[in-house]
């Protein structure tokens, strides 16, 4: 783990508390940390804006499936810094009952239209978002097709 | 007393000015645009939930269909990610060899940008120039690996195989060609008053949208953002090569037009750095879990023999874990998120799409501008509609 994404850690475990932080790994030098989804947001804020952090570009965020798990769906946030040349990633857990989190097109509005798409296949909903619907598929289209329980064919 | 009141119109999906199928509902009070909203997903295939049933080799030609204009380059960043994921690393001959590919596909992708664009603003005779340099690097790549375009010639630890003495000879033909026929390009647009009428001021987008909206490449730079991926996070050899990183300042169409200009003349350069530079050895890493056996050793041992059947048949598997790796492919950060479950098939790939993010910004660029405007600033943002829809 890089010196930074070490600081933001600590950062954000002094500021938000250790319940905050879920889950940390280290997986071939990038640092993934699990984060509630009601801190999503406001974690999200204070990663872009403090001062030393700065992650403001959010390259990519994504929707993953894991059928067996009690909390089913993961929201991936990978995130990087210009600024310190960082990469760091975020995730929450959401259980397929209530599938939904706070969107974060407020915090970098490049969100959008992958919230969008994390809608579009996977029915993960994201509330506050300015205009959820689907992206890729017909708006007719009734399901979500790349949640492991859709067929391939 | 005048009565404004909105058209839709609507553009696409086909239509020969929107890069592909893309469908635009544009809200016009005259001739501004008041809104404009994208709808994708004509060319959704589900690439990235077809990759879960494959094995890791066998994603590799999907890859080649995410922007089919820069097939190698799609083929570099998967690569790249899976080899993170089994923490390979690669023969330098290999590496060289990628850059040289890497960089002849951004030449070549920016080449059917130039000549598009400048087609649908109205320089139509600037496309017949720029196919026929297009020509070449697709006989380059014929002869790399045998297909023109859709090419798959990366392989994960390496490449599929090695350069010919006759692509060698191409290669050096188009080095001591090329930048003669990127002065022709630039006679003819660069200062010509009808195309900076045209793009200078049109399509602004500022730094800090541009950053906000995850704007990356080319139109990154033009907005004045210093941010080239093969810079701040070298892969594949890039930091042992000299070259400019190409920034403007007015974020207009006109500085996205120099920006790549300049991208493809250093690209070149970085060619021939490569070219001349290409270490000796292998193309491939010699693990034969991992790496297919060479074809004559097939008719000589068992073993490679029994490597390659359960190379094919099951595949290898990573270990579990996750990656994201992103290179700066011809049109911004094209990223690959792999998610490995300890199996021989991903379990989840992500593909983060340039086009897909940089087309968001369209909105920002066109609205409160003319509709004339409107091609201008669609083809400048350089748009693939395999890698938005995937």
């Amino acid at each position: 783990m890089g010196a930074l994404e070490k600081k933001a850690i600590e950062k954000i475990r002094e500021r938000f508390g250790e319940i905050a932080v879920l889950e940390l790994k280290e997986f071939r030098d990038e640092v993934t940390f699990v984060v509630r989804r009601e801190f999503i947001v406001e974690i999200s804020r204070f990663l872009r804006d403090e001062p030393g952090l700065q992650y403001n570009f959010l390259s990519d965020l994504c929707g993953v499936d894991w059928p067996g798990r009690p909390e089913r769906f993961e929201v991936v946030y990978n995130l990087y810094s210009m600024p310190h040349k960082s990469r760091l990633r975020l995730k929450v857990r959401l259980s397929e009952s209530d599938p939904s989190v706070p969107s974060v097109s407020g915090v970098w509005p490049t969100a959008n239209w992958h919230e969008r798409e994390a809608y579009d296949l996977y029915g993960i909903r994201f509330a506050g978002h300015p205009d959820l619907r689907r992206i890729l598929n017909p708006d007719d289209f009734g399901d979500f097709p790349y949640r492991k329980d859709f067929p391939i064919r | 007393m005048a009565v404004s009141e909105r058209m839709i119109l609507n553009i696409g999906p086909q239509h020969p000015s929107t890069h592909g199928v893309l469908r635009l509902v544009v809200e016009l009070e005259g001739e501004t645009v008041v809104k404009i909203t994208p709808h994708i997903g004509y060319l959704h295939r589900a690439i990235e939930k077809l990759c879960e049933t494959k094995t890791y080799h066998q994603c590799i030609p999907l890859t080649d269909r995410l922007d089919y204009l820069a097939p190698l380059s799609n083929n570099l960043g998967y690569v790249l990610a899976v080899e993170k994921l089994l923490g390979l690393e690669v023969p330098r001959r290999a590496q060289y060899l990628r850059v040289l590919m890497a960089e002849l596909t951004r030449i070549s992708s920016h080449l059917i940008w130039l000549g598009t664009h400048a087609m649908d603003v109205g320089a139509i005779s600037v496309f017949l120039y720029t196919f026929r340099e297009r020509e070449t690097t697709y006989d380059l790549f014929d002869l790399a690996h045998g297909a023109r375009m859709n090419v798959s010639y990366m392989r994960v630890g390496g490449l599929a195989r090695d350069i010919s003495p006759e692509f060698v000879t191409r290669l050096k033909a188009f080095i001591d060609e090329f930048p003669a026929r990127m002065n022709e390009y630039e006679t003819l647009l660069t200062k010509n008053k009808i195309w900076l009428n045209r793009t200078r001021g049109v399509g602004y987008l500022s730094a800090p949208d541009a950053v906000a909206l995850g704007v990356s490449g080319p139109n990154l730079r033009a907005s004045g953002v210093d941010w080239d991926i093969r810079r701040a996070s070298p892969y594949s050899a890039y930091d042992e090569f000299d070259f400019r990183v190409a920034v403007g300042k007015n974020g207009d169409v006109y500085d996205r037009y120099l920006v790549r200009l300049v991208e493809m003349r250093e690209s070149l350069k970085i060619v021939r750095q490569a070219f001349e530079g290409l270490p000796e050895g292998p193309v491939i890493v010699d693990d034969p879990k991992i790496a297919f056996p060479a074809r004559e050793r097939l008719s000589r041992d068992m073993e490679s023999v029994i490597h390659h059947f359960k190379l094919v048949s099951e595949g290898f598997s990573p270990p579990e874990g996750e990656v994201y790796v992103s290179i700066e492919a011809p049109k911004g950060e094209l990223g690959f998120y792999i998610v490995s479950d300890g199996s021989p098939n991903p379990y989840r790939i992500k593909v983060r799409a340039p086009s897909f993010v940089n087309l968001q910004a369209l909105p920002k660029m066109a609205e409160g501008r003319l509709i004339a405007d409107l091609v201008a600033v669609v083809g400048s943002i350089d748009i693939v509609l395999g890698e938005i829809d995937r």
